[in-house]
C-alpha cells in the first residue's frame, strides 16, 4: 500500500508540473514537455530492460534513436524514382557485395583449419572484397547524389505511412544490438559500455555522410505525418466552428489538436510497452534475469545460459530506445544527423534511468517525465536564479556577462549533480524496485 | 616515379601527423589504463579532465599573454601548463573525495563506478563549458613551424614539402619526456613500485603495509598532469573545443583495450597503432602512389579507403577485432 501512494504520489507531481507549465507559460510547452516526456518514459523503459533487468551497461542510446530516425525517412519519404534508375541497383548490389563477403569471411574463419593462412587468405580476401565494393558501389552512389542535390540527392523512401517506421526503427536497432552483444557481450561489463559508445559515434558519423542514404547532413525535412497538418485544420470549417465555439483561436487551437494527438499516439505505444515490461518482469524469466544479475555464477550453475539470456535483453532494449528513436524523429517532422549528441541522447536517459529507480518500470517511466521536465525548465530557472544573483553588479560587468550567457550550460552541471546525488544518497531511485 | 618526393609526401601527410596524434592517445590512454589498474574501473571523465587541464591552461595563457609574458618562439601555453595541472589535480583531488572514495570504502561493483564517472564527466563538461564556453579557442602563439613546406623545398629543391609545425614537435618531445618520466616512477620509486604491487595484487599489498589511500592520491595526480598534458597537446596541436575531448574518448579507450587494459606499454603502442590506422585508412593516397608508381599505374581516384569523418569506425574496428580474438589486448592485460 506504501509503495502504491508513493507512486500516485509521485505521477501526481508529475502531473501538477505539467498542469502548471501549461498554466504559467502555454498550454503550447506543456504539451511539448509532455510528448517529449512520452518519448524519454519509453527510452528509459528500454534502458530499464537492460541494466535494472540485467545489469548492462549501455552507453549507445543515442546510435539506436538514430537508426529509429533513419527508419522514419525510409519508410515513410516518398521514392525518388529517377535516383533509383540513376545508380539505384548498383548501390543495393554494392551492399549485398559488402555483406556477402562479410559473411563468407565469418564463414571461413569458422571453417578454415587454423594455422598461419587462414589469417593470411582471410586478410586477402576482405581486401579484395572491399575495392570490388567500392568499385560496384561508389559510381552508384556518385549517380544517386547527382540526382537534384539540393532537393533530394538520395535514394527516397517507400512512401508508405509513417507509423510502419516505429517497428521498423525497433528492428533496425535490434540489428546492430545484436553485432555489438554477439561481441562485447560476455567480456567486462565495461567493455559493453565501451562497444556501445562506438557502434553510437558510428552509426552517427554513417548518417552524416550517406548522403545517398538520408542526405546526410542536409537533413531530410517534411517527413510525413500519423496526425493532420495545422493548416489543414484551419481550413476545416467544422474545426475552425468547434474551435471558436469553445473559446480558442483557430490557429493556437489547430496546434494543441496536433498535439494532443501525438500524445495520444505516443501514450499508447508507452502503455503498451509498459505492459509487455511488466509481465515480462513478473514472468519466470524476468525472474531469471534478475537471478542472473544479482549472481551470474549461481545462475550459470542453475543451468542458466548467461550470455544468450544477456544477447537477448541488449536486443529488446535497444529495440525499444530504436522504436522511440522514430517516434521522436516523426515528432519533429526531420532527421537532422547534426542533432545527435551523445550527452542529450546517451547519458540524459541513463539520469532518467538512476533518477527514477533502476529495475522498477514504473520509476524509468516516472525518470523520464521528471527528468525531461527539468531539463526543459533548468534553462528559464538558471536565468531567472543568475539574473537575480548578479543583480547587485553593473549591466556592463563581464562577470555578470559571462554568467548570464553561461546559463545555457547549466543544465549538464546540475543533471551531473542529480546523478551523483542520486547515487550517493538514494541509489535505488524515486521509486525502488520491489 | 620519384621516390624521395613519395618519400618526404608520405612523411608530410601519414608519418608527422601519425606520431603527433598517437603521442597525444598515448597519454591519454595512459591515464585511463592508470586509473584501470588502481582503480579498477573505466573513467568515462577522462576526455573532460583533460578538457579541464586544458581549460585551466588556456586560462592562465591569456593572463600571460595579457601580461606580456612569454617563451619567444615557443607557446605561452607550455609556460602556463604546469599551472594547468595544478589546477586539474586540485579538481580531480576534490571529485576523490566527495564522489569516488564513498563507493571505494563500500566496495562498489565496476560497473557503479562507471556510472559514477559519468556523473562527473557531465559536471566536468559543464564547468568547461561554463568558464570557457563551447566556441573553438585557439592559443597557439610563437613561432608556427620549425621548417614550412617553402623552406624545405628551397632547402632540398624537392617538388614536395615537408611541413613540421612547432606543437608536433613540442607534442613528441613533451610525450617521449613525460613517458620516460612516468616509467622512470613507476619501476624505480618507492612509491611507484608501491603502485605496481597494489594493481597486482590489492590484497597482498595491503598486507605488506602500503596505504591504498596514498596509492590512490598518487594515481589521481599522476593521472591528472598526464590527462592536462595530453589535453593542452591536442588543443596546441588542433583547437580547442570543449567536446572534442569527449569524442576523443573513443579512440582513447580503444588504445588502452587494444594495449591491453593496465598496462602502460600497452596504453603506449596501442595509442600510435590506433592513431596510425586511422591516419593511414582515411588519407588519400592518389598523391604518394602518383610519385611512387610508375606512370601506367598511377590511380586515377584519390585512393582513400574511407573518408575522414570515419576514423571514429577505425579505431572502433581495431577495438572490435581485439575484443573478439585477443580480449586482454597485445601486451596481455589485466582481466576479460
Amino acid at each position: 500500500m506504501k509503495d502504491s501512494t508513493r507512486t500516485y504520489g509521485l505521477f501526481g507531481l508529475v502531473v501538477v508540473l505539467i498542469l502548471a507549465t501549461g498554466f504559467l507559460q502555454s498550454w503550447n510547452s506543456a504539451l511539448l514537455i509532455l510528448n517529449m516526456g512520452l518519448i524519454s518514459a519509453i527510452m528509459a523503459l528500454g534502458v530499464n530492460l537492460q541494466w535494472g533487468f540485467a545489469g548492462l551497461f549501455n552507453v549507445g542510446i543515442m546510435g539506436f534513436a538514430a537508426l529509429g530516425g533513419l527508419a522514419t525517412v525510409l519508410i515513410s519519404m516518398p521514392p525518388v524514382p529517377e535516383a533509383w534508375t540513376a545508380g539505384g541497383p548498383r548501390v543495393l548490389l554494392g551492399i549485398v557485395i559488402g555483406a556477402s563477403t562479410l559473411s563468407a569471411a565469418i564463414w571461413g574463419y569458422k571453417r578454415l583449419p587454423a594455422g598461419p593462412t587462414r589469417p593470411l587468405g582471410l586478410m586477402l580476401f576482405l581486401v579484395i572484397g572491399f575495392f570490388i565494393f567500392r568499385w560496384v558501389f561508389d559510381p552508384g552512389v556518385k549517380a544517386v547524389e547527382a540526382i537534384n542535390p539540393a532537393g533530394t540527392g538520395y535514394l527516397g523512401g517507400l512512401g508508405l505511412p509513417v507509423l510502419f517506421a516505429w517497428p521498423l526503427g525497433g528492428l533496425l536497432a535490434a540489428g546492430a544490438a545484436w553485432v555489438i552483444g554477439k561481441t562485447a557481450l560476455g567480456l567486462r561489463s565495461d567493455y559493453l559500455a565501451i562497444a556501445t559508445l562506438g557502434i553510437a559515434e558510428i552509426i552517427v558519423a554513417m548518417m552524416k555522410n550517406e548522403d545517398w542514404l538520408a542526405r546526410g547532413v542536409k537533413n531530410v525535412t517534411g517527413i510525413p505525418r500519423p496526425v493532420p497538418y495545422e493548416v489543414t485544420l484551419q481550413n476545416n470549417v467544422s474545426f475552425t466552428n468547434s474551435a471558436q465555439s469553445l473559446g480558442l483561436d483557430p490557429v493556437v487551437a489547430s496546434s494543441l489538436y496536433v498535439k494532443l494527438s501525438y500524445s495520444i499516439l505516443f501514450s499508447v505505444v508507452l502503455l503498451v510497452l509498459l505492459w509487455l515490461a511488466q509481465r515480462a518482469l513478473k514472468s519466470p524469466w524476468g525472474r531469471m534475469m534478475r537471478a542472473i544479475r544479482d549472481n551470474e555464477v549461481a545462475a550459470e550453475a542453475m543451468g542458466k545460459n548467461v550470455t544468450a539470456r544477456h544477447l537477448q535483453v541488449f536486443i529488446l532494449g535497444s529495440a525499444i530506445c530504436g522504436i522511440a528513436g522514430a517516434m521522436m524523429t516523426t515528432l519533429d517532422g526531420q532527421l537532422t544527423p547534426g542533432s545527435y549528441q551523445p550527452i542529450r541522447y546517451t547519458f540524459l536517459i541513463w539520469v532518467m534511468v538512476i533518477v527514477g529507480g533502476s529495475g522498477n518500470n514504473l520509476g524509468a517511466v516516472l525518470g523520464g517525465f521528471v527528468i525531461w521536465f527539468f531539463w526543459v525548465q533548468v534553462e528559464p530557472i538558471g536565468q531567472l536564479l543568475m539574473t537575480v544573483a548578479t543583480m547587485g553588479l553593473d549591466d556592463s560587468n563581464p562577470l555578470k556577462l559571462h554568467l548570464l550567457d553561461s546559463v545555457a550550460h547549466m543544465r549538464l552541471l546540475t543533471m551531473g549533480l542529480i546523478l551523483l546525488l542520486v547515487l550517493r544518497f538514494s541509489p535505488r531511485g524515486l521509486l525502488p524496485e520491489k | 616515379m620519384d621516390f624521395l618526393n613519395a618519400i618526404v609526401a608520405l612523411c608530410n601527410y601519414v608519418i608527422v601527423p601519425g606520431v603527433t596524434y598517437g603521442s597525444q592517445l598515448a597519454l591519454g590512454a595512459l591515464g585511463v589504463t592508470l586509473i584501470y589498474s588502481i582503480l579498477r574501473f573505466s573513467n568515462f571523465a577522462h576526455g573532460d579532465t583533460m578538457a579541464f587541464g586544458a581549460t585551466v591552461t588556456i586560462l592562465v595563457t591569456w593572463f600571460f599573454q595579457a601580461n606580456g609574458i612569454g617563451l619567444g618562439p615557443l607557446p605561452t601555453a607550455l609556460l602556463a601548463l604546469p599551472f594547468g595541472i595544478l589546477g586539474c589535480i586540485a579538481l580531480v583531488l576534490l571529485t576523490d573525495r566527495m564522489v569516488y572514495r564513498f563507493y571505494r570504502a563500500q566496495k562498489a561493483k565496476p560497473v557503479i563506478l562507471v556510472i559514477v564517472s559519468m556523473g562527473v564527466m557531465f559536471i566536468m563538461n559543464g564547468l568547461v563549458r561554463f568558464i570557457l564556453g563551447p566556441g573553438n579557442r585557439t592559443i597557439t602563439d610563437g613561432e608556427r613551424f620549425i621548417i614550412s613546406a617553402r623552406e624545405f623545398k628551397a632547402m632540398t629543391g624537392l617538388r614536395e614539402g615537408l611541413a613540421l609545425k612547432t606543437t608536433q614537435g613540442i607534442t613528441v618531445i613533451t610525450a617521449v619526456v613525460v613517458v620516460v618520466a612516468l616509467f622512470w616512477f613507476l619501476n624505480k620509486t618507492r612509491t611507484g613500485k608501491s603502485m605496481r604491487a597494489y594493481s597486482d595484487n590489492e590484497d597482498l599489498a595491503l598486507l605488506s603495509g602500503i596505504n591504498p589511500e596514498r596509492v590512490v592520491m598518487v594515481t589521481w595526480l599522476i593521472v591528472a598532469s598526464l590527462a592536462t598534458v595530453a589535453g593542452v597537446l591536442y588543443g596546441l596541436d588542433k583547437s580547442f573545443k570543449p567536446f572534442t575531448y569527449m569524442l576523443l574518448l573513443l579512440p582513447i579507450f580503444a588504445s588502452a583495450i587494444v594495449g591491453g587494459l593496465g598496462s602502460p606499454v600497452g596504453a603506449i603502442a596501442g595509442g600510435f597503432l590506433i592513431a596510425f590506422s586511422e591516419v593511414t585508412i582515411t588519407y588519400a593516397w592518389k598523391k604518394v602512389l602518383v610519385y611512387a608508381l610508375p606512370k601506367p599505374l598511377e590511380p586515377t581516384g584519390l585512393v582513400q579507403l574511407l573518408s575522414t569523418d570515419y576514423k571514429y569506425a577505425v579505431s572502433f574496428s581495431l577495438l572490435v577485432l581485439v575484443l573478439l580474438f585477443r580480449p586482454t589486448g597485445l601486451f596481455r592485460g589485466k582481466s576479460v
